[in-house]
């Protein structure tokens, strides 16, 4: 008891966990905006309050909530419900891959626990702070400070929508608070030219498979930019080989 | 409690264990999933086409549709928040000029 206290004293006290949890708070307030417009949406789809609140604080995934408030409101069967909110949450089996090289060698018990809290913004972050995949001591206490602040910005706020739901008028777009936070964050991501061009025909894809019921558009134009990525690194990589052969 | 609220109750532990099942997929196991290099590789285009893919159609699209005009508040909202960004840099600042320009547009103008 007195071991995981201390283990937890020093965690938090890591200068890494200050960092994650200050980088986060750039981001908090898109977060929260869009919390709060997940839990107004669930309660205007219908949801009983409780539900909602249930929902919010245990699912711990905005765009599956959205997605099933509504099913679940209009008595839709549970696996219809399940099925949705599994495609919705397929980019996060993509994503899963790359938690594994910095954190597959810990405890199955302290996977699970950090797989839960691995939503898109600490993944974005996560990945932009160390590029390399290899483990080292800074990356958990970096991880927990920007849980720590993600989480807590996204449960405040969406219980805070769920009790304000028919108090905050829809023209306010507070949606767009979080839009205007995710693409700040594709902008530090855009910093050179070879995520410009996976970005670009992701976007592309993205708008023109739309109509992919499930938001399956977003696997499609995650799959794109793979793509367009692997086929940058390999023409880079035909070049540089064309280089030694010329200069040799 | 009825039977609706437990099937309610019943669906949403279902949906917490898919968020949990989800993004642990390939990190819980204890052993290696096999997966060639180049995908592993190519894998680190992944965050950019998903931010992507969520931001741009919420940008350019309404009802399902590309917006025909270029007279809508979120595209000069936009313009404020990349205007921001490219001046400062900050992330907070952004979400403000964004947010904020297109509020002036939506309820100033009625765009």
């Amino acid at each position: 008891m007195n071991d995981s206290r201390a283990r937890l004293r020093a965690l938090v006290q890591h200068p890494e966990f200050a960092r994650g949890a200050r980088e986060m708070v750039g981001l908090a307030l898109g977060i929260g905006a869009w919390g709060l417009v997940t839990g107004v949406a669930m309660v205007k789809a219908g949801l009983p309050a409780w539900a909602a609140v249930l929902m919010s604080l245990t699912v711990f995934a905005g765009t599956a909530q959205l997605a099933a408030a509504p099913l679940l409101a209009s008595g839709a069967p549970a696996w219809v419900v399940l099925a949705t909110a599994a495609c919705l949450n397929l980019r996060f089996v993509v994503f899963s891959t790359q938690w594994r090289p910095y954190f597959g060698h810990l405890p199955r018990g302290r996977k699970l626990l950090l797989s839960y809290f691995t939503a898109d913004l600490n993944y974005v972050l996560f990945m932009r702070r160390f590029p390399e995949p290899r483990p080292s001591a800074e990356q958990l206490p970096y991880f927990w400070g920007g849980v720590s602040v993600n989480a807590s910005a996204w449960h405040a706020m969406s219980l805070l929508g769920i009790a304000l739901a028919w108090h905050i008028p829809p023209e306010w777009g507070l949606g767009f608070a979080g839009t205007v936070a995710l693409l700040g964050m594709t902008y530090t991501l855009l910093h050179d030219r070879a995520t410009w061009l996976p970005a670009v025909v992701a976007g592309a894809a993205a708008v023109a498979a739309y109509a992919l019921p499930l938001k399956l558009n977003m696997l499609v134009a995650i799959a794109a930019a793979v793509a367009v990525g692997v086929a940058m690194d390999q023409v880079r990589a035909q070049q540089r080989a064309a280089q030694r052969r010329a200069s040799a | 409690m009825s039977w609706d609220d437990v099937e309610i109750v019943l669906t949403i532990v279902g949906l917490t264990a898919i968020t949990l099942l989800t993004r642990g997929f390939f990190l819980v196991p204890e052993r290696e999933p096999p997966m060639p290099a180049w995908l592993r590789e190519g894998l680190r285009y992944a965050p950019i086409g998903a931010l992507v893919a969520v931001v741009l159609p919420e940008i350019v699209m309404s009802q399902g549709r590309l917006i025909a005009t270029w007279q809508d508040a979120r595209l000069f909202g936009v313009a404020g928040a990349t205007a921001w960004f490219v001046w400062r840099r900050d992330m907070l600042g952004t979400i403000l000029a964004g947010t904020g320009t297109m509020l002036i547009f939506r309820l100033g103008l009625g765009w």
